[in-house]
């Protein structure tokens, strides 16, 4: 528990740090997701495309939608677009650093889905079987032209009885995966150049505006995450203090007990302090919309 | 638990240390790749050797670009390569050792992926299967087999089911050839990556030593210099948001018109604190001039009060002020008793 402990503390140390984790942890899911997934090709003319092309396509894009949903500043960005300017300018290369940083590591499991995917080779032969031609291999050469869809596209089936033992059925199987495999990592390699190039060339433009950039993306973090801070301890203690002023107006009524309500003057003048002067309910919702509308300039001078 | 605590303090310690945990990672994780692909050779004359050749070699250039991407010194080596001059001079040596160890640490996970297809002998089985020689091992006078037609069977000896050149060749004997040549292969690329690792790690000082420590007391420096002024930046942007929120709520309990508000009589202790941290930069145009001069106009390496011009003779010359003077002296000592 402790090694898991430490592992945690490390990835919370910043925002960047929870995100990757979060993102290695959903390339993991989805390698994991695919091969406990039981894919069992239709073998049917029409259907073994939109099979095989449907499993390789949907569920990427919803492993994207979780990277999306799960990353914290998907939330700000959105936040820091939409909200009226007041009296704080909006920076657009903040919004768009957060936005290409958001959109980057979101991509990581969708990736990893397609290219698991074509390296195994099952959905391409699932999908593209039926469009081999039959001139090709020698058992489908001499058959009639109906026939030879629906031999083709039982190919995936293995265990089919027309199937099994077939050495044509094995040749397409296998070209199927050659090609399958070489689009694999064909995708793997230029992506991996666009990430290398990427991160090469990265410092040779404009890097002051990324540095502010970065700056001011981690400050909206933090200062979203202290003022929700700031505003959890005012509710404690404005809960504390409407529950004392409750019993308070109780008390006159409550004359069986000798009940006094334990109440330190130096601690309730120091909470005072700390509601810092916000002390009903329409204060509380003023202070939150203004804090919304009119966000306060970036200047504590 | 305390070990492991240790040991992943000892990689944290510096990147170096780092990246060396995540270079051993790529290699297990290259051998795990292999042995979770599913080879599949196409037994076709002309696919054979693309896809052999492409799996001997292409999985080995990703890793190896994968090894730069992982390696965060590489924006670092960008960014110290083009930055402006500035107040602080360039050294070309530091950006070579950086550069150096990067190369070779993520040069091993490809080491690995090649010499472990070498040994396995798919690869090579698959790739080089139509260039046996069937003069020596099989009957060449096979009748009436065109050439194209040899090289079609011989093209599925790596695919025994569908394998139907018996009495041209038999499949053991060649699988057993290619196999021999893949390991030989395997093995002589072992010897000689670990002859050349052992040969630039025990003649290298004699190259040049002093030089070479020089480099890398400058790499960790820039390393770690980084990291600082990033922790520094973030400690900054938490005190300027405390800052920020305080006055935020004060000015809210000023706006509110209301029968029971006052003001705090005293800030809380920490907002005052957080406001000493601040050290004076107090609003975001004089942040962003902040990051701009990090970028454009690095500080040079002299920790002393600076120096005027015209007082300080060596501080005015055009020599770029890359080592701060007092170790200068102390460097001419080192070479000296050496």
């Amino acid at each position: 528990m402790d090694r898991f402990r430490m592992i945690f503390q490390y990835f919370q140390s910043n925002s960047e740090s929870v995100m990757n984790g979060i993102c290695g942890l959903l390339a993991l899911a989805s390698v994991k997701m695919y091969t406990s997934f039981d894919f069992s090709c239709p073998c049917l003319p029409q259907y073994n495309m939109a099979y095989g092309l449907g499993i390789m396509f949907v569920p990427p894009v919803i492993l994207l939608l979780c990277g999306l949903i799960l990353n914290r500043q998907s939330v700000l960005m959105l936040e820091e677009w939409r909200r009226p300017p007041g009296r704080r300018k909006k920076d657009l290369a903040v919004i768009r650093y957060m936005c290409s940083s958001i959109m980057q590591r979101a991509m990581v499991a969708p990736v990893v889905w397609i290219v698991v995917t074509l390296l195994d080779g099952k959905c391409l032969i699932c999908a593209f079987s039926a469009s081999m031609d039959p001139e090709k291999f020698a058992g489908f050469a001499n058959v009639s032209t109906v026939q030879v869809q629906q031999l083709l596209a039982k190919v995936p089936c293995r265990d089919d009885e027309l199937m099994t033992n077939n050495t044509s059925r094995k040749a397409v199987s296998r070209y199927l995966r050659c090609w399958s495999q070489a689009l694999g990592w064909s995708i793997l390699l230029i992506l991996i150049i666009a990430a290398f190039l990427a991160r090469w060339l990265r410092p040779c433009f404009n890097q002051a505006t990324l540095l502010q950039a970065r700056h001011w993306s981690n400050y909206i973090d933090i200062e979203q995450k202290i003022f929700e801070e700031t505003c959890c301890e005012h509710s404690r203690l404005f809960a504390h203090k409407c529950i004392l002023h409750f019993f308070e107006s109780m008390r006159q009524e409550i004359k069986l007990h000798s009940f006094s309500l334990p109440r330190e003057g130096e601690g309730a003048e120091a909470e005072e302090d700390l509601l810092r002067g916000i002390t009903d309910q329409d204060q509380v919702n003023k202070l939150l919309k203004t804090w919304y509308y009119e966000k306060p300039p970036l200047d504590v001078s | 638990m305390d070990k492991f605590r240790m040991i992943f303090q000892f990689f944290q310690s510096n990147q170096e240390s780092f990246m060396n945990g995540i270079c051993g990672i790529m290699a297990l994780a290259s051998t795990q790749m292999y042995s979770a692909f599913d080879f599949n050779c196409p037994c076709l004359p002309l696919y054979n050797l693309a896809y052999g050749l492409g799996i001997l070699l292409v999985p080995p250039f990703i890793l190896f670009l994968l090894g730069f991407v992982l390696n965060n010194n590489i924006s670092m080596l960008a960014e110290e390569w083009r930055r402006p001059q500035g107040q602080r001079g360039k050294d070309p040596a530091v950006l070579r050792y950086m550069f150096c160890s990067m190369a070779q640490r993520a040069m091993i996970a490809p080491a690995v992926w090649v010499s472990v297809t070498l040994l396995d002998g798919k690869c090579i089985t698959c790739a080089f299967c139509t260039s046996v020689p069937v003069e020596t091992l099989g009957n060449a006078s096979h009748p009436l087999l065109s050439q194209g037609e040899i090289q079609r069977v011989l093209a599925r000896i790596p695919c025994k089911e569908i394998y139907n050149g018996q009495q041209l060749i038999a499949n053991e004997v060649a699988v057993r050839y290619l196999r021999c040549i893949s390991q030989a292969l395997g093995w002589c690329f072992v010897l000689l990556m670990t002859t050349l690792a052992f040969l630039v790690r025990s003649l290298r000082p004699c190259f040049s030593q002093a030089a070479f420590l020089k480099s890398r007391y400058w790499s960790h420096y820039i390393d770690i210099e980084r990291k600082l002024f990033d922790e520094t930046c973030a400690e900054h942007a938490r005190s300027f948001a405390k800052v920020c929120i305080q006055q935020f709520f004060e000015g809210m309990s000023t706006d509110l018109v209301a029968a029971r508000c006052h003001l705090p009589r005293k800030a809380p202790v920490d907002a005052e604190e957080a406001a000493e941290k601040l050290l004076g930069i107090t609003d975001r145009g004089t942040m962003n001039t902040v990051l701009k001069s990090w970028h454009r106009c690095k500080p040079p390496l002299h920790l002393h009060p600076p120096a005027l011009p015209t007082g300080n003779g060596w501080a005015g010359e055009g020599q770029p002020p890359t080592h701060p003077s007092a170790p200068r002296r102390e460097t001419a000592a080192y070479y000296s008793s050496v």
